[in-house]
């Protein structure tokens, strides 16, 4: 039993690179849900990224080049949502579930033969004068790009929805669809544009673990990430900054249970593996308080 | 310009239409999707679909059907009522590993006493009430605290998986097993093994449990009270309200029936073709029976059909890996895809296409 | 059974049932490189056939039947977790060969086969050993169970051969092959301190967290993972399937196939030990040769007393070596590694 060998700032570097995917699948599910559609596709359009990034970057030889094939793969396949649910009225939760068996069965199609393979490295920065702190600095501020590329679309969807009149526009239509509408509000175009964010976010947070985490392509390997990242925006009320507590939180519980482990910390394996669900419910009870948009979920039908 | 005009009714007709020609479509735009990989498009859908029913060897694959089919038909049903009623449990996944753990260690707690007029019908308790206890926990936070129960019930499966890692390496495990995990054989131990009815035909206990779901279901959803207020519930709240539905109530039975028909399925399979208790037996029938209860449009007669075409795909796709090398990943995209087409052909039952200008 | 329609063939089919992808570049990899070893070995007089990514239960024996049905007359069943279906498939079809790996049942149409990594595993640790600065090495365990269990002791009891004062921290995964989860437990043991990775789990991902990190080294598992050499990757444990793939093929040619239960180790060529590449120093290089030589030779036991048990009690006298039967039922660490199996 050695607590000493945790090391508290290596603890919170490496969390902040255990959120960064979540962080970012959560941010563009959670424009997506403000805008008042239900997606539960995350895990495809998440993996879609993730093997798109991979190919792209293989290929290419720059993981810059990936991270934008991710995104666009992302909201590639989530235009098929956007099309069944907002075009053709589908169930969203069935189509979200559709989407994400075929996101999955599609990555690994387009896998097959890429396992294994090493990707070009993809290097970390780092910020000048605030990463020369002693100790913290080099720590804290020597990530990758796609670390604080995750914090700035959280900042960036702030300031969105909070001050700008399209996030306003937004915002109406996922609390009253009909209401926006009657108001002259484009609902489908609005939706189907923050659905297709929702899936370049979702592209890019499933890329950034077959290049920088992991980094390799595997069958599978958002392992359901995607899933988390849909608990973690109601964890958050729907409010951007809750997000990144709530990614931080559920990071840091998963690699705290391995610190635990190598530690020699004798709580039973299996206990810690399940602590960051529970933890993830414990939380989720505790924040029900938030109000969810008022038309998440329903089917608009614009009847003339 | 297009436009999608809201029909008074349902169309009866496409009710019945939909299925099919989403199946059609799946199958033309799979035998692209198989020609692009390099594969005879017509060979590889008549493995899929003709070859496990009447192929060379149907006679084993034909029980095999029901093998595969049973399970998700099972956990179908249960689902169903839930989705009507605007209950989503996606953690059906979860209950099914809770049932089966349960009735494996109701079973193994006799061993090695002979006793089946007792233990195997303990052990059916024993799943159906592992799978509710699961399936109580979002529920009753849910009415409680009015937390989503996709999240919960999801949440609760990585949990679900963790227990069943934990108990087949210690509480179930085997003493005569070399120190391996995993627990006793259960289907060689007569007085719990889910053995088939007839022999070679694939029908085991659990497939005649999902047989009589189904009937059960029907005739619930048709005739009973219960069922009206399920699928009054589903198409309008607030007419359910008024009418003197329960509303907590009814996420609470919904989401028991669901979870005991979930756990029962994994007693069915744990004790019968998957034998058991290993770190990893489950193989997300619970996901998969999503989708058959979408397929099958929420209704009995269709999810026994939907289940019955699912596992069709399952096991002719396995044919096909081992006949044309065609990659198991097509099989999964092959299944995806007929859910996406079955929702986008479903918009003609309630809606109707207009041709001509809108404002 | 089921009366079959008889298939004429003059051709030998020989089945192969992996549960990873063939391109996990680890375990499945290398039970398909076997695969075409036999392919190459036989020409046209050997038809090969193989499922990949098969779930282990009742798909396995579906799957397993389908093979048999098709006309494969050796089936290879390349997992633990496929014992149960290839007895009951072997039972049905007792004209059918089936080799099962890693097992314990056998049948007159069933044999096992295994190899012995725990040689392996002592060179490793020998040479982990020697290398660490930090006298911690990080261990990424998979299943607790007798294999990993003895592969975590003899690299123990190596590496503390040479440094009396190194300490093993282990951490427990619950998978074989699951590339992010192997990734955070690498990051993690190396965060706490540890400068060489030892993995039972079959990805790349714990040499590419360790290249990231710099001046940590690892060994490649199930295959060579010579990409990453000269650092992190120094050296690997190599299964090496092909020639008893090669071997059993032409027995059910010639006819003579007979249930075996083979467990085979450096000797035999069925481990490998992948080139100790240039970041070891040189006197360390030849040592681990010596070291892999005289197991290989069977001069030295890697399990060789004395040796106590982890609460102290005697387990080895001086001299004793361990037989195959404890070491195929081993459940308990030896003195000195901290930390308990997960139970």
């Amino acid at each position: 039993m050695d607590f000493s060998s945790i090391n508290p700032i290596l603890l919170l570097a490496s969390l902040m690179v255990a959120a960064t995917p979540i962080i970012l699948a959560a941010a563009g599910e959670l424009v997506v849900e403000r805008a008042g559609v239900l997606n539960l596709g995350v895990e495809g359009m998440m993996i879609t990224g993730a093997i798109t990034g991979f190919i792209a970057t293989v290929t290419t030889g720059s993981p810059w080049i990936g991270f934008v094939a991710a995104a666009a793969g992302g909201a590639g396949l989530s235009l098929l949502f956007a099309f069944l649910t907002q075009i053709l009225l589908s169930n969203q939760v069935a189509t979200g579930l559709a989407l994400t068996l075929f996101g999955l069965g599609l990555s690994a199609l387009l896998g097959q033969g890429y396992n294994g393979i090493k990707a070009p490295e993809f290097p970390r920065i780092d910020i000048p004068v605030i990463s020369e702190i002693p100790v913290l600095g080099p720590i804290l501020f020597s990530h990758d790009p796609m670390v604080y590329v995750g914090i700035g679309i959280v900042a960036g969807i702030w300031y969105f929805l909070r001050y700008s009149r399209a996030g306003l526009v937004l915002r109406a239509v996922g609390e009253n669809h009909e209401a926006a509408h009657a108001l002259g509000y484009h609902v489908i175009r609005i939706r189907v544009l923050a659905i297709m964010f929702g899936g370049a976010c979702a592209g890019l947070g499933g890329a950034y673990i077959s290049l920088v985490r992991v980094p390799q392509w595997t069958d599978g390997m958002t392992a359901g990430a995607g899933w988390i990242a849909l608990a973690i925006v109601v964890f958050a009320s729907w409010r951007p900054w809750r997000l990144l507590i709530g990614a931080y939180l559920f990071g840091g519980v998963t690699v705290l249970q391995l610190n635990f482990q190598a530690a020699g910390i004798a709580i039973p394996v299996e206990y810690l593996a399940m602590s960051p669900y529970i933890a993830t419910i414990l939380v989720l009870v505790l924040m029900s308080a938030g109000r969810a948009p008022g038309s998440l979920g329903k089917i608009f039908h614009a009847s003339r | 310009m297009l436009t999608l005009e809201k029909r008074a009714q349902p169309s009866k007709a496409w009710v019945y239409v939909a299925p099919i020609l989403a199946v059609i479509i799946t199958m033309i735009v799979g035998g692209v999707v198989f020609a692009m990989l390099g594969k005879p498009p017509l060979e590889a859908i008549r493995t899929i679909f003709y070859d496990p029913l009447f192929g060379d060897f149907a006679s084993y694959s034909r029980p095999q059907l029901l093998i595969k089919a049973g399970p998700l038909i099972l956990i179908a049903i249960g689902l169903s009522f839930g989705f009507r009623a605007g209950i989503w449990n996606i953690g059906a996944e979860g209950q099914y590993i809770m049932g089966a753990l349960a009735a494996a260690a109701t079973g193994l707690a006799f061993y090695p006493m002979e006793a089946r007029w007792l233990i195997f019908p303990l052990m059916v308790l024993a799943g159906l009430a592992g799978g509710m206890v699961w399936a109580a926990i979002p529920a009753f936070l849910r009415i409680r605290f009015k937390t989503n129960e996709i999240l919960v019930s999801l949440m609760l499966v990585y949990v679900a998986e963790a227990i069943q890692a934990s108990m087949a390496l210690n509480l179930l495990r085997n003493p005569d097993g070399h120190g391996f995990p995993g627990s006793r054989n259960l289907s060689q131990y007569p007085s719990s093994a889910n053995l088939e009815l007839i022999a070679n035909s694939g029908v085991h206990w659990g497939v005649m449990a999902a047989l009589t779901a189904v009937i059960f279901a029907y005739f619930i959803l048709a005739r009973h009270r219960f069922g009206f207020d399920v699928r009054l519930a589903g198409q309008s709240p607030r007419a359910a309200g008024f009418a003197g539905v329960d509303a907590g109530r009814l996420v609470f039975i919904c989401m028991l029936i669901s979870g005991a028909l979930a756990g029962a399925a994994g007693m069915f399979e744990v004790s019968g073709p998957a034998g058991r208790v290993s770190i990893d037996f489950n193989v997300g029938y619970g996901f998969t029976a999503i989708i058959v209860a979408f397929l099958g449009r929420l209704h009995p007669v269709g999810i026994l059909i939907a289940g019955l075409l699912m596992a069709l795909t399952y096991i002719g796709g396995e044919l096909a890996q081992l006949s044309l090398g065609l990659p198991g990943a097509a099989i999964q995209l092959f299944q995806g895809m007929l859910l996406f087409f079955l929702l986008a052909v479903d918009v003609m039952t309630s809606y109707r296409i207009r041709f001509g200008k809108t404002e | 059974m089921m009366g079959l329609p008889a298939r004429a063939q003059d051709k030998t089919k020989v089945g192969f049932v992996f549960v990873g992808p063939i391109g996990d570049g680890g375990w499945t990899f290398e039970h398909n490189n076997g695969r075409l070893a036999v392919e190459a070995a036989f020409g046209d007089a050997v038809e090969t056939v193989y499922a990949e990514n098969v779930p282990e239960g009742p798909d396995a024996e579906r799957v397993l039947t389908q093979m048999v049905l098709g006309g494969a007359d050796l089936i290879f069943t390349t997992s633990f977790g496929y014992m149960e279906s290839t007895m009951n498939v072997a039972a049905k079809f007792p004209d059918v060969k089936f080799e099962h790996a890693t097992g314990y049942l056998r049948a007159d149409n069933v044999s096992t086969y295994s190899a012995r990594f725990y040689e392996g595993r002592a060179v490793q640790g020998h040479i982990a050993g020697n290398l660490t600065k930090s006298n911690k090495v990080g261990y990424i365990g998979s299943f607790p169970i007798p294999e990993v269990i003895r592969g975590i002791n003899s690299a123990f009891i190596h590496a503390r051969k040479v440094n009396p004062d190194v300490e093993f921290k282990i951490v427990w995964a619950f998978t074989w092959f699951d590339p992010a989860k192997e990734a955070d437990a690498a990051k993690v043991l190396i965060e706490q301190g540890c400068d060489v990775i030892l993995q039972h789990t079959d990805s790349t991902a714990p040499q590419a967290a360790a290249q990231a990190a710099g001046n940590v080294y690892t060994f490649g598992q199930a295959s060579d993972m010579g990409e990453y050499a000269p650092m992190p990757r120094v050296s690997s444990i190599i299964d090496n399937w092909a020639p008893y793939y090669v071997e059993r093929t032409q027995a059910v040619i010639d006819g003579t196939w007979t249930s075996v239960d083979t467990w085979d180790g450096i000797g035999r060529g069925m481990v490998g030990i992948g080139e100790i590449s240039d970041a070891v120093p040189a006197d360390v290089k030849a040592s681990a040769e010596a070291l892999r030589d005289s197991i290989a030779s069977g001069a030295y036991h890697p399990f060789t007393g004395p040796l106590n048990k982890q609460d102290g009690s005697a387990w080895l006298a001086d001299g004793e070596t361990a037989d195959d039967g404890t070491l195929a039922g081993l459940n308990f660490f030896v003195e000195g590694i901290d930390g308990d199996i997960p139970s």
